[in-house]
Parts: structure tokens; C-alpha cells; sequence
């Protein structure tokens, strides 16, 4: 109560604080002429607008310099992925060319402002128009935006074209849920198995088909875990409403949208070890990772990459985080040892499991074709012949 | 000097009765019958002025309450481990005490909610209805020599249904599932499903019908915008000597009438999706435990729909904005718009181009890439007449002789901020560059300054320059010059730190950034913002009590035509009555920007053309 009463009366004393202010000011234009009080009133205010430019132009570079190493592209922050170097590049293109046009314009239109000021006896020129200007100033940024629509275009086409035939490429899924990302690798067969969303449960999260044979070596890991330089195709998916996958350090972002898959093709080419190792040479990186702690670990020996979600999605879009490891060769074939597929894990042999608990040697066809998938690797087919046992 | 005035005063009545033109308009008028009482004078009225006004001062309420909600959504980005129970008294259960250590929490669908009223409020109420139907109801008439609008009834219920829109989502606040929460884009299916969010529930329903009625208020301003402009001009008025405010709000009119039934049909779906279980935009969906029986349909075509308005709709914010800066600039500069048709040209080919580059807003939303090279094109096409803009209001202040006032000084800042917004804009525009920058908070600093503070930028200028002619007096020139100062300064402060977010990556529309490690390094910038923006908000109440204190106690205006401008608006009476001109309505002679022609500092419309005098623009 005493606070409102406190705030309503420091309104009322601001508004006659200001009004009167306001008055003074009438009351000396009445005293002093009105021509007079313009004409000085347009000599503090150039003065100002010049001040201001300096002080602008000032910020945007100390500012600049100053969160230089927390941006993405620049610093330790160079891309992690093949096609993410190109974007950054792209960006800065469009940055100095942008940069040149910001500082011409605002220093010609705060200078112009201070300079042309109206004074005592001075009158404006007469210029209602300049063709051959025009004309130049109308073509030089249509050149300029040429240059920057094919390179981009180049760019885009290139990093948005899908696998080609005959490349080699590890496709994993991602599937956006409220609020949590699922994500499925296809095993040993490196096929992903076919889902529908019907059959989605609390126990198959994804309705995943089970009688699909693909499925029955699908993963689902708590981390994105994925070889470096090994080309990767994300298939995404949406469970409910829109999500957007994002991986900032890869330069990698598609909408997830029910009903209809999109994909997204990146190499990551930095492991979270080599990056962790380039942040270790910037001073931002030494802070404690709890401010709190001083005695926490730095910054760089915690850094992560992180998968985001970035459209919005309801009340918990802010907190769809997952782990995102970039690893060696060696280290993802040890990490794909320990994982299990889903299906044997959780469906296989209980009340969910569509398939008949039938022996591996059996001669039914759908048994057989499992057989067959399955036999790709020794492990999975020791585990099946022990559970269906 | 005050004898000059004088003459040039009486030179202009007498060039009204001696070339006007006499349209019989007050042999019919048998008094004022529009405004016989006070509920036809001044709420329901079918004057122009006064439906300005209604627009203006409602704008206005609405700017403050949009403003009020980003400061406390700013609160919650910017100190995040602070208590916000001392809020609970105003936003009552939104916010969430913590029984055990009394710390209150601003709640998570709360947030999004604040967030989702913010953009719509300003956009549409504000930046729309207050901007637009400010200016377009006030000058239309006004600077084009008509009695009144084309249709004054039509444009009293445009006001009206405004308002019936303003009252109906002002409602949704107090629903106890909260308003609306899925941003201002209501991207189904996070808007058609109730499972999705509570705000997708009643709140969403009210939100669809608010803007159903508030797209009725614009198809009806829209239309008599464009009629009036097209048949009422006065004698002598031709379309190439049509101030640049009227082109713009010519131009603005007709893009929304164009797109804005586009969004209404793509609401209508959603309202089928939602109340009759079609399935235009909802295709396989697990949600709340069970998976719905919609298929077949697309969440993308929704997204095509409403950016089909979405685009169009930022230059329905900025035209009318470009329009008032020119006159502005000109009028005080006290030298000609530079490039007068080039400047018509542009935002001709501006209101061209906005209806095709829409779907620069999907690139990532998995629309086929291929599309996307079209969309690129346009979209980067349309940096070159906004350059052309740019450099036509430097090269107008260039050796000009420019008075210094509020209008004035807000001129120069909107040109600045729509350089500094605009650049960015290449950025996004470029599909490649967007793959990294789309929804980031990149995004929400270049549409805040390009589209936001320039667009506000030119409403104050306007509400600066035209308030003589609504209230008959001054706003006060120093209050004027401090919320300039402070203004320029506090947005620049609040949104160019912002671009640093976008490019570390950080998402736009997250309620808290320390769930992520890489978001989470910005504490101190986030303060800062947070900080700023509050004394930039307690900055605008000082225009707010300038606007209210100078329309009752404001200097007086003495002379019709005081800054010295050369349009018609500045040839009526200071207070003009129902019908503007009170004998014959004037005639136009000329161009609206000859000022220092041939050595005299301004040349009204309605002076006839010296003898061996040609007009200049050509």
C-alpha cells in the first residue's frame, strides 16, 4: 500500500517537475523572441547529433570488439561443421559490404543534420531532384545485392542439397516432442525403421512399427552422439506441435513439422574435445563455469556442444536441450557398442511386442527376414537367441 | 517579420475565396448535424478529425500497455533469480510465490503469454491502427482538399470495430486459462490444440475473433482511404501533387486491403481445424497422451497464409512512417523532399515487392529449398528502393536550413534507425545467412528497430507536427526534445546488444537462457537491457504527459499556418470545423515542396504559378 502510495507520488512530483520545466522554456522563447531561442535551440541540437554519432559509432565498435569472442564465427567460435565455414563467410561478406553502406549513411545524416542547422540569414538551396544521382544510387546497390544474391544462392543450394546417390552417409532421426527431443539411430543395418503415429505410447515414444524389421536394432541415446567428418542426414520429425532443430555451433537449424519429415545434411568436422581446446586460448573461456565458485572448472573444460529448439513450441520450449557429442572414429564405434536397440531393451518379449516370441531357427517368414537383419551383427544375435530362449 | 506573416496570411484567404472552388457544401450542411450533441462530437462521430483523435489516444493506451508488458517480460530475461512477488498485486496468480522462501516467479505460460500480447498488440493495435489510422484519417481530407472522408460512416465503425477488437482481446487477459501464448504468428498446431497450451484454448478463440473484427476495421478504413484519395481530390490536385503522406497511406490502404483478407481466410481454417475437426493444418499428432485423428494436412500452409499478410503488413507499419518523416523532413528542412517522384516510385515498388518476397519468413521452416532462390531474390531486390529512401532524406537535409523541434529531430532518427534495421535485413533476407540467424534474437533486433522504433519514430514525428493542427496549440518543445534524446538513445541501448545475442546463437522466445551453457553467458547484457528499457518506457510517460498537458494547457497556436509548410491542411481555420474550410474549398496550383524556390522560403499549394515559373519535379 505505502509503496503504491510512494510511486503514485513520485509520478505526480515527475509530472510537475516536467511541466514546468516545459513552462520555463515557454516563457523564455516569450521573453526572448522566438527566432532567437530556434536558432540557438538548433545550435545545441547539431551539437548533440554530432555528439551522438561520435558516441554511436564508438559503442557499435567497443561493443563489438568486446562480445567478439562470445559470437558464433568469430574468435574460438569458427564453425564445427564442412558447410558452416561457407555461412560465416557469407556473413561476414554481407557484414563489411552492410558495414561501409551503416557508417556512410549515419555519419553523412548526423553530420548533414549538424552542419545544415538552421542559422541567422542562412537559406536552404533549392535541389528538388538530380537524375544522374538518382540514377547511381540506384544502380550501385542493385550491383551490390547481385553480388550478394548468387553467392548466397550458391551457398544455400549447396548446403541445403540432399545426399547424393552414391555417398556415403550416416542418417539418424530426431523427433520433437513438447519438451524433449527423441533421437533414433538405425543400428547395424543403418536403415531407420518405419514409424506411425498411431502407435505411439508411453512405451514406443515414436510408434515405431515393430513388425517392421528395421526397427528391431533401432537406438534411441540420450546424447547426439556423432563420428567427426563423417557426413550426417538428420531426418526431422515432430511429434505434436512445430519445433525447430538447431545445433548453433554447426550452423545447422529445420523446422520439425508434423506430419511431413524435413532433413537437414551436416559434416561436423570439429570434435567437442578440439573445440574445448580452442576456447582454452581465450581469456573469456578461464572464467569459472560457476560464477558462484571460484574454484569450479573453467569454462572451456565444461563447454558442450548443445541441441536446441528454436520455435517456438509451448511452455517448455526453452528447456529442450540435449547433450551433443562430436567424437572420433574409434570413440563412436566403442560409444555404438554400449548402446541397445530399443526394441530389445523394452518391447521384446512384453505385451507390446507385435512379432511372436519365435525362436531364431524357426522358418516363418517374418522370423527369417529378422533373422537375417539381425545377423549382421554377432552381438544383437547372441542377445536374441538369449531372450527368445 | 510579423508583418510578412501577416501578408502572406492574408494572401492565402484571399487566394482560397478568389481561386477556390465552391462545392455548395455549407448550403447543404444545415448546421452541424454530425455533431449536434456530445456522443455524435466526440465518441460517435463521423468526423475525420476526430475518429484521428480516437485512433491516436487509443493507440496510445494500447502502446502503453504492449510497452508495459515487455518491461515485465524484460524483468524476467534480465534478473531471472529475482523476486517478483511484488507484482502480485497487479498480475495476481501469474506470478508464482514460493510458499517456503517467498520468492516470486513470473510463470513460464505467463511469459509466453506477455510475449504473444506484446507482438500483437503492437504490432496491429499500435503500429496499424494507432499509425496508420492516425494519420491517414487526420491528413487524407486535410492535405488533399476534401470536406471529409469519402465515407464518414464507414469510418466510424472502422474506429469502432478497432475498438470492439482492442475490448475483446483485452478480455482474453482476465480468461483463467490465460490470453493467447503462441506468439503473435499463431502457428498452429501449438494454436489449434487446447492439449498444446492453455493460452490455445478460450484465449486463442478470443484472440481469432479480435482480430477478425480487427481486419473489418481495417478493410473499412482501407476502403475509404483509397476512394477518398482516388475521387476527392480538389480542383487541381493531381496524383503527382499529392504530398508524400498521402501516396504512402494511398499505398498502405491498398496492400491492406489486398493481404489482410488473405489473413482472415487463413484464420478461418484454423477456426475450422479448431471448433470442427477439420484437419487443413493438423497432420499426425501425439498429444496429451493420445494421437488425434487429423491427417493430411500442413502446418506450412497456415505459414503461407499469414506471412502472405505477415510481409505485407510490416510495410502497412513503415509506409505511413516513410510518408510523415518526408513531409516532416521537407517541411523543416525548409527545402524540397529531394526526389520527389523517385520517392513515389519506391514505395510503389516497395508495396510491389512486399506481396511477393513472403515466404523469406519460412526458409526454415521446411518449405522446399528450391522455392526459397525466388524468395532470396525478391527479397534483397527490395534493399535497392529502400537505398534510394535512405539516400533521398540525407540528400534532403543536405544544405537545407533545418529548423530544430521534436518533429524534426524524430525525422532524423527514424532515418537512422531504418538504415541500422534495414542493413540487417540483408542479412536475413539471404537464405544462407538465415539458416544461422532465423529465430534468433538477431531477428528480434532488426525488426525492432527497422519496424518498431522507426515506425514509432515516425508516428512521433507526426504526433509532434500535426498536434497543432488536432488541439489548436504546441506540444511543449524542450519535454519534446528530452523524450527525443532519451528515446534514440535507450532503443539503440535496449536492441543493437541484441544483434551479439543473434549472432552467439541465442534463440528469441526463451523464457530463461541458463538452461543451455551456451546461451547462458549474457547475464550482464541481459541487466542492461533490462535496466534500460524500463527508463526508456518511464521516458515515453513524459510524452504521454506533454501530449495530455499541452492539449488543454499547450502554447497556443496563433497563426494558421505556423511551421510554414506549404500543404493544404495549414489553409484551414486553427481549429478547423466539420467540413475543414469554412467558404470555398481551396485550389491547388502546384507541387507540395517548393520551398526556397526562387527566393522565397515556402510557396503554399494554392498560390498560383508566377508568370514564367515552371514546376520543378518534373
Amino acid at each position: 500500500m505505502s509503496t503504491g502510495l510512494i510511486i503514485i507520488g513520485c509520478l505526480i512530483l515527475i509530472t510537475v517537475v516536467a511541466v514546468q520545466i516545459g513552462r520555463v522554456t515557454e516563457l523564455a522563447a516569450k521573453i526572448r523572441g522566438e527566432e532567437e531561442i530556434q536558432f540557438e535551440s538548433n545550435k545545441r541540437g547539431g551539437f548533440l547529433m554530432l555528439l551522438f554519432l561520435i558516441g554511436f559509432l564508438f559503442y557499435c565498435f567497443y561493443s563489438a570488439f568486446k562480445y567478439k569472442n562470445w559470437m558464433l564465427g568469430y574468435g574460438p567460435h569458427t564453425a564445427a561443421s564442412a558447410h558452416g565455414t561457407e555461412l560465416d563467410s557469407m556473413f561476414n561478406l554481407t557484414l563489411v559490404i552492410t558495414g561501409i553502406v551503416f557508417l556512410i549513411c549515419q555519419i553523412l545524416l548526423f553530420y548533414f543534420a549538424y552542419k545544415y542547422r538552421g542559422r541567422k540569414g542562412a537559406t536552404a538551396a533549392f535541389i528538388p531532384h538530380d537524375n544522374k544521382l538518382e540514377v547511381i544510387w540506384t544502380a550501385v546497390p542493385a550491383v551490390v545485392m547481385c553480388f550478394l544474391v548468387i553467392r548466397g544462392l550458391v551457398a544455400w543450394n549447396d548446403v541445403m542439397a540432399d545426399i547424393a546417390p552414391d555417398e556415403d552417409y550416416l542418417e539418424i532421426e530426431a523427433t520433437g516432442s513438447q519438451f524433449l527431443w527423441y533421437l533414433r539411430y538405425p543400428g547395424p543395418d543403418e536403415k531407420l525403421g518405419a514409424r506411425n503415429f498411431k502407435l505411439i505410447s508411453g512405451k514406443n515414444p515414436l510408434g515405431q512399427d515393430w513388425t517392421d524389421d528395421k526397427n528391431l536394432d533401432d537406438f534411441q541415446p540420450d546424447e547426439l552422439v556423432l563420428p567427426v567428418n563423417k557426413k550426417v542426414r538428420v531426418r526431422i520429425n515432430s511429434r505434436d506441435v512445430l519445433h525447430s532443430f538447431f545445433l548453433p555451433h554447426f550452423r545447422v537449424k529445420m523446422d520439425a513439422v508434423p506430419g511431413m519429415p524435413t532433413y537437414f545434411v551436416f559434416t561436423p568436422t570439429v570434435t567437442t574435445e578440439e573445440y574445448r581446446q580452442r576456447l582454452k586460448g581465450y581469456p573469456e573461456y578461464q572464467q569459472p563455469t560457476d560464477p558462484k565458485d571460484p574454484q569450479s572448472e573453467p569454462l572451456w573444460k565444461t563447454f558442450n556442444y548443445e541441441l536446441a529448439c528454436a520455435e517456438l513450441c509451448g511452455t517448455g520450449h526453452f528447456s529442450m536441450r540435449k547433450l551433443v557429442k562430436i567424437v572420433t572414429e574409434e570413440e563412436y564405434q566403442t560409444w555404438l557398442k554400449g548402446q541397445q536397440s530399443y526394441y530389445l531393451s523394452s518391447i521384446r518379449g512384453t505385451e507390446d511386442d507385435p512379432r511372436p516370441p519365435v525362436p531364431v531357427e524357426t522358418d516363418s517368414t517374418a522370423g527369417k527376414s529378422a533373422q537375417d537383419t539381425l545377423t549382421s551383427t554377432k552381438d544383437t544375435l547372441t542377445e536374441v537367441k538369449i531372450l527368445t530362449k | 517579420m510579423a508583418n510578412a506573416i501577416t501578408t502572406v496570411k492574408d494572401n492565402e484567404d484571399k487566394l482560397i475565396t478568389e481561386l477556390g472552388f465552391d462545392d455548395h457544401f455549407h448550403e447543404h450542411e444545415h448546421g452541424d448535424k454530425y455533431a449536434s450533441n456530445f456522443f455524435s462530437k466526440y465518441i460517435f462521430s463521423m468526423d475525420h478529425k476526430i475518429i484521428a483523435r480516437q485512433f491516436l489516444i487509443t493507440g496510445m493506451i494500447w502502446a502503453i500497455i504492449g510497452a508495459a508488458m515487455s518491461v515485465i517480460f524484460r524483468l524476467q530475461l534480465g534478473f531471472p533469480e529475482e523476486s517478483l512477488a511484488w507484482l502480485k498485486p497487479l498480475l495476481g496468480r501469474w506470478i508464482e510465490v514460493d510458499a517456503a522462501t517467498g520468492v516470486g516467479t513470473l510463470s513460464q505460460e505467463f511469459y509466453y503469454a506477455l510475449v504473444t500480447m506484446h507482438g500483437t498488440i503492437m504490432v496491429f493495435f499500435v503500429l496499424t491502427a494507432g499509425l496508420s489510422g492516425t494519420f491517414s484519417n487526420l491528413l487524407i481530407p486535410l492535405q488533399l482538399g476534401a470536406r471529409d472522408m469519402a465515407s464518414p460512416f464507414l469510418n466510424m465503425l472502422s474506429y469502432w470495430f478497432f475498438f470492439l477488437a482492442g475490448v475483446i482481446m483485452f478480455l482474453s487477459m482476465f480468461l483463467s486459462t490465460g490470453p493467447f501464448a503462441g506468439g503473435w504468428t499463431a502457428y498452429p498446431p501449438l494454436s489449434a490444440l487446447p492439449q498444446a497450451s492453455d493460452g490455445s484454448g478460450a484465449g486463442m478463440t478470443l484472440w481469432l475473433l479480435s482480430l477478425v473484427f480487427f481486419v473489418v476495421s481495417v478493410a473499412l478504413g482501407g476502403v475509404n482511404y483509397v476512394t477518398t484519395v482516388l475521387n476527392l481530390r480538389t480542383k487541381g490536385m493531381n496524383m503527382w501533387r499529392m504530398p508524400l503522406t498521402i501516396w504512402s497511406f494511398l499505398i498502405t490502404a491498398i496492400i491492406a486491403l489486398l493481404s489482410f483478407p488473405v489473413l482472415v481466410s487463413g484464420f478461418l481454417l484454423l477456426m475450422f481445424d479448431r471448433a470442427m475437426d477439420t484437419s487443413f493444418y493438423l497432420s499426425e499428432i501425439f498429444i496429451g497422451g493420445q494421437a488425434l485423428d487429423h491427417v493430411g494436412g500442413s502446418p506450412i500452409l497456415y505459414q503461407h497464409l499469414f506471412w502472405f499478410l505477415g510481409h505485407p503488413e510490416v510495410y502497412i507499419v513503415i509506409l505511413p512512417a516513410m510518408g510523415i518523416v518526408s513531409e516532416v523532413l521537407s517541411t523543416h528542412c525548409r527545402k524540397p523532399i529531394f526526389g520527389y517522384k523517385a520517392m513515389v516510385f519506391s514505395m510503389l515498388s516497395i508495396g510491389f515487392l512486399s506481396f511477393i518476397v513472403w515466404a523469406h519468413h519460412m526458409f526454415m521452416a521446411g518449405v522446399n529449398p528450391f522455392i526459397s532462390n525466388f524468395f532470396v531474390i525478391f527479397t534483397l531486390i527490395i534493399a535497392v528502393p529502400s537505398a534510394v529512401k535512405v539516400f533521398n532524406w540525407i540528400s534532403t537535409i543536405y544544405k537545407s536550413n533545418m529548423r530544430y523541434n521534436p518533429p524534426s529531430m524524430f525525422a532524423v532518427g527514424f532515418v537512422s534507425m531504418f538504415i541500422s534495421g534495414g542493413l540487417t535485413g540483408i542479412f536475413l533476407g539471404n537464405s544462407s545467412i538465415d539458416i544461422q540467424m532465423h529465430d534468433t534474437y538477431f531477428v528480434v533486433a532488426h525488426f525492432h528497430i527497422v519496424m518498431g522504433v522507426a515506425a514509432i519514430f515516425g508516428m512521433f514525428a507526426g504526433v509532434y507536427h500535426w498536434f497543432p493542427k488536432m488541439f489548436g496549440r504546441f506540444m511543449n518543445d524542450t519535454l519534446g526534445k528530452l523524450h527525443f534524446w532519451g528515446s534514440l538513445i535507450g532503443a539503440y541501448a535496449i536492441f543493437w546488444p541484441m544483434h551479439y545475442l543473434g549472432m552467439a546463437g541465442v534463440p528469441r522466445r526463451y523464457y530463461r537462457f541458463d538452461s543451455f551453457d551456451t546461451f547462458s553467458h549474457f547475464s550482464e547484457m541481459n541487466q542492461f537491457i533490462t535496466i534500460v528499457a524500463i527508463l526508456t518506457f518511464g521516458l515515453q510517460l513524459l510524452f504521454v504527459i506533454n501530449f495530455f498537458y499541452s492539449i488543454w494547457k499547450g502554447k497556443k497556436v496563433t497563426t494558421k499556418n505556423p511551421w510554414g509548410a506549404t500543404t493544404l491542411e495549414w489553409t484551414t481555420p486553427i481549429r478547423p470545423g466539420h467540413g475543414n474550410w469554412p467558404g470555398n474549398l481551396p485550389t491547388v496550383q502546384r507541387w507540395p515542396y517548393d520551398y526556397g524556390k526562387n527566393g522565397r522560403e515556402f510557396v503554399p499549394q494554392i498560390e498560383p504559378m508566377a508568370e514564367g515559373e515552371s514546376e520543378d519535379e518534373e
